[in-house]
């Protein structure tokens, strides 16, 4: 019943949406936030304009058609079966309508295709599913997961505003600046799209795409992958905070000082409680795609954790796996993605959770030891 | 000439085999012809019952029925499926059926390889879905296959897919050189070129697209294949491959596929045209014309596809003019039809209902096509509903309504038996009314933002996507009714009379109906 | 039937043909990006030498390294930005570190965008143009040289290089095998 009230509730809304255009934004492209977005918006409006005018006068014509010479008694249809001059004439027609599209098409493409030098450089990695934001003059770098939970995925919690379109850690770009974006991909071909900025661009594994963006106005963007990329394809949205140049400085000091901050809490003496809880946070976002809430995994291309006998008594080498992923399989390398105290919490987590506690060793993995790991390779 | 017709004196003055050995042994282009039209309608339940799942899923946010991997799986093979298996054998299958009707000739020109040709369809398909029982399940990474998503990261099972499109293109090979070498070579003395039905006419030449594309498709899963197994690197960057390189490759390929889906359908939507509003088609010459020109733009359009990889700015501009181009010969189509029916006498049977919606409805689709084709407005429409908006309108109410009008058009004559009028007029309101409540929205939430292929979206498009998905129930369950209405001609109904449609031209309506199981094997004179 | 013969093998040589040309694409695919910088393909080691009255001009350069997928190797260069001259001769070091207890061999990929700036971008010297063998925990600087064209367009004011390091000892391992 509620459900039937809820189709009720779409098809009204939606009839209602129509006419009226009640909510433009939902029914047609964003014009977005800085001149190059305003202008595709325009030349889309335009084009749009010319097609509905071209549909009508044909959908309307054929009505004449249908209504006007529909079959009566007695009469005698006729028989011409060309006009040559008619034929020339709308061919020419056809042909000016699309030169009126193509030359402002054209000076939009030029603009968008704009080489000039950026303010700032970032470097833009998709990996199968998550974003990767590097800034080059600043040095900082960091991972950008989908954090809506599985719950609501799951239909289990009431779902929030963002659903889908919310990120742990969005990219942060001042107001004002040419910002460059250099794209590139781990693993197969994503895209790179924030429709605001009108920027599309495809991030393909060994080459680097250029697209570049200016924001006036500050805000939250949302865009998502928009190229097939596998399983979690759907659920690898791009988050882009526009900060004010100030804010943005402050931002970057304090990414640098965290940075500092996270080497310091590795010599802390952590108890199990606290990686515990630490780790289920970053099972929940980096690992329950492939290894499931209950660590079951789905074999055999996502091995179970639970009940495994690498989790259960092997310490090193599964340090050793969250440090270098696996060759030939689908886990990759997270040294560069977490930090040494979020690796242990989770490895930690893993060792404890789903009654693995009971039928393992049960040893914790502190932070230093992740350090060390790291420092033995150097 | 005549000796393709000695060929054949063994079995001239009997009818077909009894039992399966007829279908199976089979030569005869009307039983192959049936063939083909039956198991493409078995694809297009079976592709449509994975537009079901699809549609189930997407019915509201939140994952519905289907997990994320199982969801990659339906796409590709609702793709494949109708793409290789419902539209372009239902083509074949109306080509085998009527060609040698229109042109005047006894059959095929090579009738045994016309066995061969259907009969390999199957056992492709059968490969195909039987990787949904394998491990790591069927294939995953949509109709396009991008490396190195279909290579590296492919399940194993993408050795399977490779073989059955391997399967699926030397069927469609085979097919084609069979329809050309007929209308080359066996049309009726008088027959000429410019004399010739469209409907063959657009064959001929989606038939010539065919031979040119179908071996470049063999040669991307080919170089794919080599990738997988043999260490190559065509599509691999670390061995100085380039994954762009296969979408060039693929969409070569891509394109004009998308007009072989498309022109038969053109044929057989001026014939319909023509016939109910009982005046000759409007401009036979240039439609032919343009239907060529399509025919080679189609060459030179391909990275259209592309706009977003990262293409030089000249060849962004290139790829959008030419694209734009194709707009001149299909808006010349669309004019000849309304040309034919000023000052005609039309009624309104159900073909002509199928047709006058083709015609309304693929303008919408091809409209939608001109904006896609302008690069830096591409940039927001790239990948996003509104593709899917854009090629469901040209090849659902495009490609599919034309098919259906053809089916209604020559029932009578395959069955001998009218067709129930009033259950045909209800499929096509039915059909009309849900395809656009289907795919009209797409235009909208692909514009509001939503990208094509995932399995959940955000909440601004959940009503769109309810109103969708119930439209696509609907016409999902009103093509049961057009199962229906075939079953029912074949086995009942009004006796239909040679000429079946009052006025209708042509040499495949001065045969009996139902068409004896052997036509024209004294070739008619043609005037 | 001889007609139809003479249309069958005329159509039989055009499918080869485009099975053909299928493969073709590909290095017709190689010398069209090599002309037009598409993907930002450079090609081999080149010695350019120009006139003495070049004008030369200020350009930035920024070096990008990413490692592909699961490759553990640790990859940088020297610095990630470069005020450079076009004309001039530089020399960029990187540094590749083997940390796993493997041999392990790879293979940089290198990638010039914007795209019509690659053919500008002349390097003399490059890691890029073979294969790297590391000995488990073994480090290895190598250089590369480049010159920017000074025929460098004006509106490219900046060019990027970016490598890419994919690990290829699996496929390297397959070679020798078959060898």
């Amino acid at each position: 019943m509620v459900l039937i009230k809820r189709i009720f509730a779409a098809l009204i809304t939606c009839c209602a949406s129509l006419p009226l255009f009640a909510g433009w934004g939902d029914v047609n492209m964003t014009p977005g936030v800085n001149a190059l977005s305003r202008e595709i918006f325009d030349l889309h409006m335009t084009i749009f304009w010319i097609c509905v005018v071209i549909g009508a006068l044909v959908l309307g014509f054929m009505v004449y058609l249908i209504v006007a010479f529909r079959k009566k008694e007695g009469d005698k249809p006729a028989q011409f079966d060309d006009h040559p001059v008619l034929e020339m004439t709308w061919t020419v027609l056809f042909a000016v309508i699309l030169a009126v599209m193509a030359i402002p098409a054209t000076f939009t493409m030029i603009r968008a295709y704009d080489d000039a030098e950026g303010d700032i450089n970032i470097l833009i990695t998709g990996h199968q599913w998550k974003w990767q934001y590097e800034y080059l003059e600043d040095e900082v770098s960091f991972f950008s997961n989908l954090s809506t939970d599985l719950d609501q995925r799951n239909n289990i919690a009431p779902k929030s505003d963002n659903y889908l379109l919310e990120v742990d850690e969005p990219l942060v770009i001042p107001t004002n600046k040419r910002i460059r974006f250099l794209i590139t991909a781990n693993d197969v071909i994503h895209s790179w799209w924030v429709p605001d900025f009108a920027v599309k661009q495809d991030a393909i594994p060994g080459f680097i795409n250029t697209a570049w963006t200016q924001v006036d106005e500050e805000g939250i963007f949302r865009g998502q992958c928009t190229e097939l990329c596998g399983q979690y394809h759907g659920y690898m949205p791009v988050v882009v905070k526009a900060v004010s140049p100030e804010d943005y400085e402050l931002w970057v000091n304090e990414k640098k000082e965290a940075k500092i901050q996270q080497a310091l809490l590795t010599e802390k003496l952590w108890s199990t409680e606290e990686l515990y809880e630490i780790g289920e946070g970053v099972y929940q976002t980096n690992c329950v795609a492939c290894h499931q809430v209950n660590g079951e995994g789905l074999p055999p291309v996502f091995p179970a954790l639970a009940g495994s006998d690498l989790v259960l008594n092997d310490k090193a080498k599964q340090i050793e796996i969250l440090m270098e992923g696996v060759q030939g399989a689908a886990m990759q390398s997270y040294a560069e993605q977490l930090s040494e105290v979020d690796i242990a919490a989770v490895i930690t987590y893993t060792r404890k959770a789903w009654g693995n506690d009971a039928s393992g060793d049960g040893e914790i993995v502190i932070p230093k030891e992740i350090l060390d790991y790291k420092n033995n390779k150097l | 000439m005549s000796a393709v017709i000695d060929s054949h004196s063994d079995d001239h003055h009997h009818g077909p085999a009894k039992g399966i050995t007829r279908w199976l042994y089979t030569t005869n282009h009307k039983d192959i012809g049936t063939l083909y039209l039956w198991f493409s309608f078995l694809m297009l339940f079976l592709g449509g019952a994975m537009a079901m799942v699809i549609r189930a899923e997407l019915f509201e946010p939140g994952s519905q029925i289907v997990s994320p991997e199982f969801y990659n799986q339906m796409l590709t093979n609702h793709g494949l499926i109708m793409v290789f298996g419902a539209v372009m054998p239902a083509f074949v299958g109306l080509a085998n059926w009527i060609i040698p009707m229109q042109i005047g000739a006894p059959d095929m020109a090579l009738p045994r390889m016309n066995n061969l040709s259907f009969w390999i369809l199957p056992v492709a398909f059968g490969i195909l879905i039987s990787t949904f029982f394998m491990e790591g399940g069927g294939p995953n990474f949509g109709w396009t296959f991008y490396a190195p998503l279909s290579t590296t990261y492919a399940p194993p099972t993408v050795t399977f897919f490779i073989f059955a499109v391997h399967i699926m293109g030397a069927s469609s090979i085979m097919g084609s050189i069979n329809i050309i070498t007929t209308i080359l070579n066996m049309r009726a003395p008088g027959m000429t070129f410019m004399k010739m039905p469209l409907f063959t006419w657009t064959w001929l030449i989606t038939a010539y697209l065919l031979i040119a594309v179908m071996p470049v498709l063999a040669g991307a899963v080919t170089m794919m294949l080599m990738d997988i197994h043999f260490g190559t690197s065509f599509f691999n960057a670390a061995g100085g491959g380039d994954p762009v390189l296969f979408q060039h490759v693929f969409w070569f390929f891509g394109h004009p596929e998308v007009y072989i889906m498309i022109l038969p359908a053109f044929g057989i939507v001026s014939h319909i045209i023509e016939t109910f509003s009982r005046k000759p088609i409007f401009g036979y010459t240039s439609m032919v014309y343009a239907i060529a020109s399509i025919a080679i733009l189609s060459f030179i359009v391909w990275a259209h596809h592309m706009f977003t990889v990262g293409m030089p700015i000249a060849g962004e501009l290139f790829f959008m003019y030419t694209t734009m181009l194709i707009a001149i010969p299909t808006g010349v189509k669309v004019f000849n039809w309304l040309s034919t029916m000023f000052k005609g006498s039309i009624s309104f049977e159900t073909p002509m209902l199928f047709s006058i919606a083709f015609v309304a409805l693929f303008t919408i689709g091809g409209l939608s096509g001109l904006m896609l084709a302008i690069a830096p407005a591409d940039f927001q429409y790239h990948d996003t509903y509104f593709v899917v908006a854009h090629f469901h309108y040209v090849l659902v109410p495009g490609a599919i309504f034309g098919i259906i009008a053809g089916v209604y058009y020559w029932l009578p004559k395959w069955t001998g038996n009218m067709y129930d009028e009033v259950l045909g007029k209800t499929h096509f309101w039915m059909s009309f009314i849900s395809v656009n409540i289907t795919f009209f929205p797409m235009h909208f939430v692909g514009l509001a933002g939503m990208p094509r292929r995932i399995p959940d979206y955000a909440l601004q498009f959940a009503d769109f996507n309810m109103v969708i998905s119930i439209g696509a129930f609907i016409f999902g369950l009103t093509q049961l009714l057009f199962l229906f209405i075939i079953l029912k001609s074949i086995f009942a109904g009004k006796q239909a009379t040679s000429e079946v449609w009052e006025g209708a031209k042509g040499l495949e309506w001065t045969v009996a109906s139902p068409a004896p199981y052997h036509t024209f094997e004294t070739p008619p004179e043609v005037k | 039937m001889k007609a139809a013969t003479k249309t069958n093998l005329k159509l039989v040589s055009l499918v080869l043909g485009m099975f053909c040309f299928g493969f073709a694409l590909v290095p017709i695919y190689d010398v069209f990006c090599e002309i037009t910088g598409l993907n930002g393909k450079v090609s081999g080691p080149t010695i350019t030498e120009y006139d003495d009255n070049f004008n030369s001009r200020e350009i930035k350069i920024l070096f990008v390294t990413k490692n592909n997928e699961n490759m553990a190797w640790n990859f940088t260069s020297e610095k990630r930005i470069l005020d450079a001259e076009t004309g001039t001769a530089y020399t960029v070091d990187y540094t590749f570190e083997n940390p796993t207890d493997y041999p392990m061999v790879a293979q940089a990929i290198p990638s010039v965008s914007p795209g019509k700036g690659a053919q500008y971008f002349h390097k003399t010297e490059c890691f890029c143009f073979e294969e790297q063998l590391l000995q488990p925990g073994e480090k290895l600087t190598m250089p590369v040289r480049f010159i920017i064209d000074p025929d460098l367009p004006d509106d490219v004011p900046v060019l990027t290089l970016g490598y890419t390091l994919f690990d290829i000892s699996e496929s390297h391992i397959k070679l020798q095998a078959s060898n």
